[in-house]
């Protein structure tokens, strides 16, 4: 259900932007007035929700640890695994951001008969989600070309490497093959593997096509169906610039990946995409494993009832006595 | 070699039970009610002991009657406990917000590899919550219901919560795998938190906390009892080794509070361990004491809320003060470490009357436990082996073909990997490691954690230590491993039953057990057999069997 939904919700996206911009000539709408809209909600809805996570305070220290801790001087620290420093969280984070470190650990279970249970290698979803996640940001690198003038010095720097294999007319981007092959991949993972298929939601799906139906209507505008490149440039740098105009003739193909874009952008908040910045706040993940070493204060720590040993003493006392266990009280 | 399996009564043969099936159903899981299956969960807690602590809804129930006899407004108190959770930790919140189920925990987790329950998960486990968290918290679940994976709270979602919040050993495993570090343990303890505000705990957890409230200790052990018990080991080490070790308790003045947890004093195997640590303290002339009061180093509390585990272990830091000891030292013990370890400070500290730990015997400063005071019994020990001040035979192991099983919490909530490693390399010549899976960070559960080693629930808990056993097994037909030495009380009580179905012939050992076997004392006499009376290799002829 989720799935054709999410599908049918993508089709339906393409075809409100197609139909509004061929047949009803909302040009400025689906250009201007819905793109910064969405830019507007992108920032103000993520600065919402990780304020909103910042609001509730980290009350324990409690570092998944996943390497020898800090102990003994001549036992070696697996200090990345098991910081007890900043620097040493900020290595793990960085290994968890940019490599995807705790996925690389994974392994499929089998079971065999005996029984046996054996734990292969598995690492074609760190391979495609490292894949996907990176070719998306350089890919997003790429179009500041669009929103820059004089154009920032890195991105034809990108464009040159990206375009490395120097095939075809306009260059094939590395990464847009390897962007949509890792989509896909991620799509069919999520449809085939029973267990994955089984936990997932229309919020899995949707984001999948959406981001799939962006990488095609990119593609598309690039090496199939020629748009009016200076026109586009024309209508982002009105947009940067606050001065925003809609030059004619760009081809609707670029409206409709404007708007799958500016979907995105709107949905982004309020979807699980925001693990985004997530991440960068998970207490597992973030905190040095130095507890015994250094006091973590939680902020809403109070006072509990105790039963405090006076109490003990005085239920148990000739126990105590009769045993010879030293007492505060004779009687 | 060829030892039977011990199956326990109402449950099928090793072979039968793990015929697992991965497969999930074609039904979605919301749509599928949940079965309360027996052997798979733990039974009610009794009236009495929530009353002990003054936990709310305390009434006579049971998990099988179909009404768990709530109280009327049940729904709000559990989505108000919900609303105060969401403020007060940020994990919960995010928790409950960024899971992209990519699935990476699902073959993570003891449970679901053993038994094939889709809902054990962990990414669903979370789910079962998510999906309350998202109907009354967020827009989207409120609007779209079901299409975004929300769902009314009603008494079978509950009950569900229920089930599978007791299905959890909070052992961590799953949040090495997550990309975004979700903790299923965290989700778990809140979940368990929630529960606890309806009057729905489990009695082996419940029980445990009400005599850990009142006598000092889960056991429930009464201050002679322990001083009995301990004269009894007193005995039994007089016979072994011929030396007649000293102890006390509640002793003002000593250096060290020694505190463990107190599955010792009452388990056969966990008895052997703390033998160990008295041999250990007497033949280094320790000045150290015992406590009757703080008689008790897990703390069931923590499977119950973070209050009440507050609440049992303030005795600890309280009974160090009034014996104006220096600093603390703790016994093997998982759970126990890591509350010790990830919350003691936090709850009780600044931890201003105690010394900063520094070893009597090596003069050793323990740098890493200076702010809370509480030192491993294993961090000592390893460095005291480390400058040679304690002589060892390892041969009076040599019965013993040893392998380590990292216990889940000093593993993933400490890194505590090379201390029995080193300790046991030096008092045994036989050990072989595990496959790397299965082992350190990466090691499994025993599948009784975190409150749910009862016996009503044997299949559940069989099924858990499926993973644990089989790489048990694999060492034991590679090396000839009969020996499971660990560092945790619920491994010792539990994993002997589960190794004597899935792995028979394996005995379950605390690590101070192998070094008060291979421990040479002053005076001792010639040992003809271990700790546990059995007879030395090359003794067998011995006078002693």
């Amino acid at each position: 259900m989720g799935l054709l939904l999410s599908f049918f919700v993508v089709i339906v996206l393409v075809l409100l932007a197609f139909g509004g911009v061929e047949a009803a000539n909302l040009q400025y709408l689906f250009g201007i007035i819905i793109p910064y809209a969405a830019f507007v909600t992108f920032i103000v809805g993520i600065f919402y929700r990780v304020v909103k996570w910042g609001r509730s305070p980290v009350p324990f220290r409690i570092p998944t640890t996943a390497g020898q801790e800090k102990s003994l001087p001549w036992i070696k620290q697996n200090k990345i695994d098991n910081p007890s420093s900043a620097l040493g969280v900020i290595v793990r984070m960085a290994f968890e951001v940019l490599l995807f470190r705790s996925l690389f650990r994974n392994t499929k279970t089998e079971l065999r008969e005996g029984p046996s249970l054996a734990y292969g290698s598995a690492k074609w979803l760190w391979l495609a989600g490292l894949a996907f996640h990176w070719t998306f940001f350089i890919i997003v690198l790429r179009h500041l070309r669009l929103f820059t003038e004089p154009i920032l010095f890195f991105v034809p720097l990108i464009e040159s490497l990206d375009a490395f294999f120097q095939m075809g007319v306009p260059l094939l981007y590395i990464t847009d093959v390897v962007f949509l092959m890792a989509v896909t991949y991620l799509f069919f993972r999520r449809v085939l593997i029973p267990q994955v298929r089984y936990i997932s939601l229309a919020a899995d799906y949707f984001p999948l096509f959406l981001i799939l139906g962006i990488g095609v209507s990119g593609v598309l505008m690039r090496y199939f169906f020629k748009v009016d490149v200076v026109g586009a440039k024309e209508l982002t740098m009105g947009l940067v610039t606050f001065n925003p105009v809609v030059p004619e003739g760009i081809g609707v193909i670029f409206y409709i990946h404007l708007f799958l874009v500016s979907t995105l952008l709107i949905y982004f908040p309020f979807s699980k995409l925001m693990h985004m910045a997530g991440v960068f706040l998970s207490p597992t993940r973030n905190l040095a494993n130095n507890n015994r070493e250094r006091m973590h204060i939680n902020p809403w720590n109070y006072p509990v009832k105790v039963h405090t040993y006076e109490e003990y003493e005085e239920e148990f006392r000739h126990f105590m006595k009769d045993a010879g266990i030293p007492v505060e009280k004779e009687e | 070699m060829a030892v039977q399996p011990k199956v326990p009564k109402g449950i099928s043969y090793p072979d039968e039970l793990s015929k697992v099936d991965y497969k999930p159903p074609e039904k979605a899981w919301m749509d599928t009610p949940v079965v309360l299956k027996p052997n798979m969960f733990c039974w009610g807690n009794k009236e009495k002991s929530l009353k002990a602590v003054d936990f709310p809804n305390a009434r006579a129930w049971s998990v099988a009657d179909e009404d768990w006899k709530l109280p009327e407004n049940w729904k709000e108190i559990f989505l108000e406990g919900i609303r105060e959770r969401l403020d007060k930790y940020r994990t919960f919140r995010l928790f409950m917000d960024i899971c992209v189920r990519c699935g990476a925990c699902a073959d993570k987790c003891h449970f679901f590899i053993g038994g094939g329950d889709p809902k054990n998960m962990p990414v669903l486990r979370a789910e079962l919550l998510r999906s309350v968290y998202r109907k009354y918290f967020t827009g989207s679940g409120k609007a779209l219901g079901k299409l975004a994976g929300a769902r009314e709270l009603n008494i079978g979602v509950l009950k569900e919560l229920w089930y599978y919040a007791y299905q959890c050993t909070e052992c961590r495993r799953c949040s090495l795998f997550c990309p975004y570090g979700i903790d299923t343990a965290e989700v778990t303890i809140i979940a368990r938190e929630l529960l606890n505000l309806l009057g729905l705990n489990i009695e082996w957890i419940a029980g445990p906390v009400a005599n850990c409230w009142r006598t000092g200790n889960h056991m429930g052990l009464l201050p002679h009892t322990l001083r009995d018990t301990v004269e009894m080991f007193k005995a039994d080490l007089e016979t072994i080794t011929g030396v007649k070790v000293d102890y006390s308790f509640n002793r003002k003045g000593a250096e060290i509070l020694f505190v463990n947890p107190s599955g010792e004093y009452f388990d056969p195997n966990g008895n052997i361990t703390f033998m160990g640590y008295m041999l250990l303290f007497h033949e280094l002339g320790l000045d150290v004491t015992l406590s009757t009061y703080c008689s008790e180093g897990g703390n069931f509390g923590f499977f119950t809320s973070n209050e009440m585990a507050k609440r049992l272990h303030s005795k600890v830091y309280a009974e160090a003060k009034r014996l104006k000891v220096k600093w603390i030292l703790g016994g093997e013990c998982g759970h126990m470490w890591r509350v010790w370890h990830q919350y003691h400070n936090t709850w009780f500290g600044p931890v201003d009357f105690l010394e900063e730990p520094v070893s009597p015997i090596t003069g050793t400063k323990f740098e890493n436990a200076k702010s809370n005071k509480v030192v491993h019994i294993c961090e000592f020990t390893s460095d005291l082996i480390k400058h040679g001040k304690i002589k060892l035979d390892p041969s009076r192991n040599d019965n013993y073909i040893v392998t380590l099983h990292d216990s889940c919490n000093v593993s993933r909530g400490m890194g505590f990997f090379e201390e029995p490693r080193y300790i046991i390399k030096n008092v045994c010549n036989n050990f072989y490691e595990m496959p790397p899976n299965t082992i350190r960070e990466n090691t499994f559960c025993c599948g009784s954690g975190s409150g749910v080693n009862a016996s009503e629930n044997m299949e559940l808990r069989l099924r858990g230590a499926l993973p644990r056993a089989n790489a048990l097994k694999y060492v034991r037909e590679k090396f000839g491993v009969n020996t499971l030495a660990n560092i945790c009380q619920i491994d010792r009580a539990a994993l002997q039953t589960l190794a004597d179905y899935w792995v028979p012939g394996v005995a379950i050992r605390g690590v101070h057990e192998l070094v008060g076997n291979a421990l040479i004392m002053r005076g001792e006499k010639e040992r003809t057999t271990d700790l546990r009376g059995e007879p030395l290799l090359g003794k067998e002829g011995g006078e002693n069997v």
